[in-house]
């Protein structure tokens, strides 16, 4: 028998999002990427800046319709939905958003009450304004703030509150489905450390997914089950967060690894950096994510499987005899 | 080794409409000869601000309330402007957080590179020019030579702040201020720069201040390091001191509530927001967010007590009538690894690979 497989909540095949198809600036953000989201999993998305993790997030929650592929929410294929259609609408309360930059994403002229019920009135969630008020207030005692500041403006509030704003518009709709695009990179470390304690309580406390896009590797690791490395508009591997870090495969997954710098001293001194030798992609024929081990994928042709399994049996054994 | 820089109860003000805010409020330090100092904080802590009165470029509404940047002995803050602009830029360079708006959209970066030279060394301009192609070799732009006529936009984040860098070095400095050059950058691209900067320190011997919130970093480049907090240094020490020793809350703090690889289970947050400066608390400005905090915290500032020769931290939980208190277990795990790290570090301040 098998055992149980966790239920997939978002599943994403051969996706590809082009800019200006066609034209002579065309540019594969995303040049067919498959992978699933789990119910109540946290999957994390890391890349450096252009490598598609942003453009990922935003053609699943349809910021932008995609050129080819499917994109399957809670089992229907999302891709093709019209704007501004009832399905589109359906849609769009499951999944939320939460944003970067939390001085832009607030609008300054409306309240914070007002922008947390943007989505209750929009989707009819509440019937009278007490409802309303209730509500509101429920999400920001949930995120941390208190009622008073529903009348206020986003200006009077900190970046870290801001985003705690952010989050509490996220959910207003009770969605089922959170993508958090690089949330905590534009707040400062103490900070940090708040939000990302409040994203994860509220997962456990509501059963949420999220798709958390950031470049902090650390935090991604830390806050993810499972992790996609991308480069390119390409996953380059995908596993667990712990097989990531502990057992990476890729060449690109490992030199980004020994960029990431540790707060220890000692260990800073020993760190070599690997570079990239970018290379060993010049021949694509045939070249895509390939299950090395269960449950870990690296992007490789079917020859280059076998080197790549020998490498993780050395790193497993090394990690034995280090226990 | 000699101080090329000292700062000396530097207070700096801002005049705003709602009051003065007290963004620097007697900080101290001192720059040696070929060391790289990390200045560490958040935003608002006023790391920026302190060396921005270094180089002379506080904003119009900044008012310094008392105290001296000493450079070679001469007083930056009482020099008149026309000096400081030979200074500024040639002797002490600074390199700013985002490379995308530090350079001149429309002028060739060769020409950017070498402006400091024409005017600074009266150099003609062949030679700047030459000068400028041999710095950015050395920071690293591939074809260098054919590239001295190319514009910003034509590089990418990564080349332009080695352009930036370029800039500040060519004039060989004696201090090079970077303020957050790397925050900007992707980690492989930041891991270049850094390394760039602690190549660059060899060839060309200067000192560095470099201001950043990232403890990974500071980790990797500094050889001292200075804790910012609320407009004050709240503990400074060696690198190893500062990760493997820390004393004062605020810095275990830091340290606990950034994950690194290995952390697993609940990350510790530090509870609440910094102060207003407007209006700065009496005692510790940590106390109101600190879970050791004395009663004395709320009620006077604590003084500087000496940890060792070299480090230095303001907590009341240092004077010898404090209650001993248990840091938190995973800055205990750090001070374990003290002992095994400190043998090699005595008497050796400039440990540079």
């Amino acid at each position: 028998m098998e055992k149980d497989k966790p239920k997939v909540l978002v599943s994403v095949k051969h996706l590809k999002q082009y800019f200006n198809p066609g034209k002579k600036s065309e540019v594969k953000a995303i040049d067919d990427i498959s992978f699933e989201i789990y119910e109540g999993e946290t999957f994390g998305l890391v890349g450096e800046s252009g490598s598609g993790k942003s453009t990922t997030g935003r053609s699943i929650i349809r910021l932008y319709n995609p050129t080819s592929g499917e994109i399957l929410f809670d089992g229907q294929d999302i891709s093709k939905i019209k704007n501004h259609s009832r399905q589109m609408k359906e849609f769009r309360k499951e999944i939320q958003m939460i944003f970067q930059d939390p001085y832009a994403s607030l609008n300054p002229r409306m309240k914070v009450k007002d922008i947390i019920a943007e989505g209750l009135h929009i989707h009819k969630l509440v019937k009278t304004e007490a409802e309303c008020d209730a509500r509101v207030n429920e999400l920001l005692d949930l995120v941390g703030l208190n009622k008073d500041h529903a009348t206020r403006y986003p200006h009077e509030f900190s970046g870290g509150q801001r985003q705690r704003i952010g989050i509490a518009r996220a959910l207003a709709v009770k969605p089922k489905f959170i993508i958090a695009d690089e949330p905590i990179s534009a707040l400062d470390v103490s900070i940090q450390a708040q939000v990302v304690n409040l994203l994860k309580d509220i997962q456990a406390q509501q059963n949420l997914t999220y798709l958390f896009i950031a470049h902090d590797l650390s935090m991604v690791k830390y806050i993810s089950d499972r992790i996609a490395v991308m480069h390119n508009g390409q996953i380059m591997e995908l596993a667990s967060a712990d097989d990531i870090y502990d057992r990476p495969l890729h060449p690109y997954t490992q030199s980004l690894l020994s960029a990431v710098p540790q707060p220890d001293p000692k260990l800073e001194r020993k760190q070599r950096r690997v570079a990239y030798d970018a290379s060993i992609e010049a021949n694509n024929e045939g070249r895509q994510l390939r299950e090395v081990a269960p449950a870990h994928f690296v992007y490789a042709t079917e020859a280059e499987v076998p080197g790549y399994q020998a490498a993780l049996a050395k790193m497993t054994q090394a990690t034995t005899i280090a226990q | 080794m000699a101080n090329i820089l000292e700062v000396k109860n530097l207070s700096i003000d801002f005049k705003t409409y709602a009051g003065d805010v007290h963004a620097i409020r007697d900080v101290s330090f001192e720059l040696k000869k070929g060391e790289t100092l990390a200045i560490v904080g958040e935003s608002g802590s006023g790391k920026s601000v302190t060396v921005r009165s270094i180089m002379g470029l506080l904003a119009s509404n900044a008012q310094v309330k008392g105290g001296t940047v000493k450079y070679h002995g001469d007083d930056l803050l009482k020099k008149p402007e026309k000096e400081m602009n030979q200074i500024r830029g040639n002797e002490i360079s600074m390199i700013f957080q985002d490379p995308m708006t530090s350079l001149d959209p429309t002028m060739p970066i060769g020409k950017q590179v070498a402006e400091p030279l024409l005017i600074h060394k009266a150099m003609n301009k062949e030679d700047a020019m030459k000068r400028a192609l041999t710095v950015l070799d050395l920071v690293g732009i591939p074809n260098a030579k054919e590239r001295m006529k190319d514009y910003p936009h034509q590089f990418s984040g990564g080349q332009r702040q080695r352009i930036v860098i370029a800039i500040a070095i060519v004039d060989y400095p004696q201090v090079l201020i970077a303020d957050e050059p790397t925050t900007a950058l992707d980690v492989t691209v930041q891991a270049q720069i850094i390394d760039l900067m602690k190549e660059l320190q060899r060839k060309i011997e200067t000192s560095i201040i470099f201001i950043t919130h990232d403890l990974g970093v500071v980790a990797g480049i500094a050889d001292r390091v200075a804790v910012m907090y609320a407009g004050k240094i709240i503990e400074y020490g060696l690198v190893d001191e500062i990760f493997y020793q820390p004393k004062h809350p605020y810095t275990w703090g830091l340290l606990n509530s950034m994950p690194t690889l290995d952390t697993a289970g609940k990350l510790e947050a530090i509870p609440g927001t910094p102060p207003d400066l407007l209006d700065p608390p009496k005692g510790d400005a940590f106390a109101p967010r600190n879970p050791y905090a004395l009663q004395i915290d709320t009620e006077e500032m604590p003084p500087f007590f000496e940890v060792s020769k070299t480090h230095y931290a303001a907590t009341w939980l240092l004077h010898p009538d404090a209650p001993q208190v248990e840091p938190p277990a995973a800055i205990k795990t750090l001070m374990a690894k003290y002992d095994e790290v400190a043998p090699q570090k005595v008497g050796q301040t400039d440990g540079k690979g």
